[in-house]
């Protein structure tokens, strides 16, 4: 393989790229990027950047002489089109053509809009300095969407002394996610620091000074976060008989067709650890898929697939969460440590007979690990949970 | 090869410790990363490498010699 092409210059697409260097791959390693800066870090957009502690140069994910020392023929602010799986060939918005022998799409999710105008997203850098100047003390900040994105910038938006209020379709922020039990919590969270929670309500519209409900209500507003999930960006691969349903449809090596792979927020691939395909949009899974696809790229005859115990992180107020595991369609949570009144707890969830998932506010890390051990070691319900202690198969 | 770590980036995710035990692991009280070592030993380069790889935070770095 002389021509190998990365498409995305996110976390997956960084790290398939470091990984094929490391492994020693010489040939021509072209990434291109969608913007213009070099590849950034995303989850401090919601938090440290959107809050104003860091600048923007904080999150850039590998200083200038590394990002150099990869040897890249680097193509930013110039975003794929098409591809042409029969010609092998990807074009970009300049038209060129850029062949490839080997590719890996890491072309992540864009945020999903709402009918209406005037309404920020918080997806990109560029979304998140826009939407800090509008933060200041006393300005109303409508939020859209009380997911993890949502909560981190409501959480801000306080913190900077903005008046919030947070519009969730559903009876419980997070419920699908974390659980009832969970999802309480959290929304208690933000009525505690001030935030007028309201669920259950449907926006049918944004615009410049707030967003109309689906009874016709106006919420007024200063400015206006839609925050109701993300979209694979596969629009490009429409037309290259590649399956793009829900993100590009992988197998449990990552690849998609012959010698073209997927890896980050867009590849949809089998996890052997939970016996099911998924789409994760997990910083951590970005880069481990990553270093996975590179490999398996480079070296078919000993290719691995990606067992993964998803992990993902969010900070709201005082509060620290960690998830491990797979936790959405759970049918049943447990708490295995600690207690939810004082917010420092372990929560197990359970899929049929096996522990899956594992959500932690405020313990201790080697509580947490064990219980991200258990995940791995495929423990089962019954040996996790119903006896008191974590059982690790060695 | 030493190692260099970003302690207001971390998240306490814990995942250089999963990577590189060696090397790494959590402070107790509030998960913060901590450098058991800066200059790990030749046999334990890959797993560095891998943890500076799966940082969620961007917080490791690596000057290789």
């Amino acid at each position: 393989m002389r021509n190998i092409v990365i498409v995305g210059a996110g976390a997956a697409g960084l790290a398939a790229a470091e990984t094929l260097r490391r492994e020693g791959y010489d040939g021509t390693l072209t990434l291109v990027g969608q913007e213009p800066s070099l590849p950034y870090d995303r989850p401090p957009l919601s938090k440290q950047i959107l809050a104003g502690q860091w600048e923007p140069e904080r999150i850039t994910l590998r200083a200038p002489d590394s990002f150099a020392a990869l040897d890249l023929d680097w193509r930013p602010g110039r975003p794929a089109t098409q591809l042409d799986t029969v010609n092998k060939g990807v074009i970009l918005a300049d038209a060129t053509q850029v062949p490839y022998d080997g590719l890996v799409i890491a072309t992540g999710v864009r945020a999903r809009p709402l009918p209406g105008t005037g309404a920020h997203v918080l997806r990109t850098l560029d979304d998140a300095l826009a939407l800090r100047r509008c933060l200041a003390p006393g300005r109303r900040l409508v939020i859209v969407g009380a997911g993890f994105l949502g909560s981190e910038a409501a959480a801000v938006a306080r913190s900077l002394g903005c008046e919030v209020t947070l519009l969730e379709p559903t009876p419980v922020p997070l419920a699908h996610a974390v659980g009832p039990e969970v999802g309480q919590l959290l929304a208690q969270a933000h009525f505690d620091h001030g935030v007028d929670v309201r669920t259950g309500v449907t926006v049918t519209e944004t615009r410049p000074d707030g967003v109309y409900l689906a009874g016709g209500e106006l919420v007024p507003a200063d400015a206006v976060l839609v925050a109701i999930g993300s979209t694979p960006n596969t629009q490009w691969l429409i037309g290259s008989g590649l399956d793009v349903h829900d993100g590009v449809a992988c197998d449990r090596y990552g690849e998609a067709a012959p010698t073209v792979y997927a890896a980050g927020d867009v590849a949809h691939w089998y996890n052997p650890l939970f016996d099911a395909s998924m789409r994760i949009e997990h910083r951590t899974s970005a880069a481990e898929q990553g270093m996975t696809v590179a490999r398996n790229l480079m070296r078919p005859e000993s290719r691995k697939p990606f067992p993964s115990v998803p992990y993902f992180w969010s900070h709201q107020y005082d509060l620290r969460i960690q998830a491990y595991g797979h936790l959405r369609g759970h049918s049943e949570m447990a708490i295995v440590e600690g207690n939810l009144t004082e917010r420092r707890f372990v929560a197990a969830y359970r899929k049929d007979d096996r522990v899956v998932g594992a959500l932690a506010i405020g313990m201790p890390p080697k509580v947490i690990r064990q219980w991200r051990q258990a995940i791995a070691d495929r423990a089962t319900w019954q040996d996790a949970v119903l006896s008191t202690t974590v059982t690790t198969k060695g | 090869m030493h190692v260099q770590l970003d302690q207001p980036k971390c998240v306490a995710a814990g995942q250089c410790v999963v990577a590189a035990p060696d090397v790494f692991d959590q402070r107790d009280d509030d998960g913060v990363a901590i450098l058991l070592t800066a200059h790990p030993g030749r046999h334990l380069y890959d797993e560095v490498r891998e943890a500076v790889a799966v940082c969620p935070a961007a917080a490791i770095a690596l000057v290789e010699q």
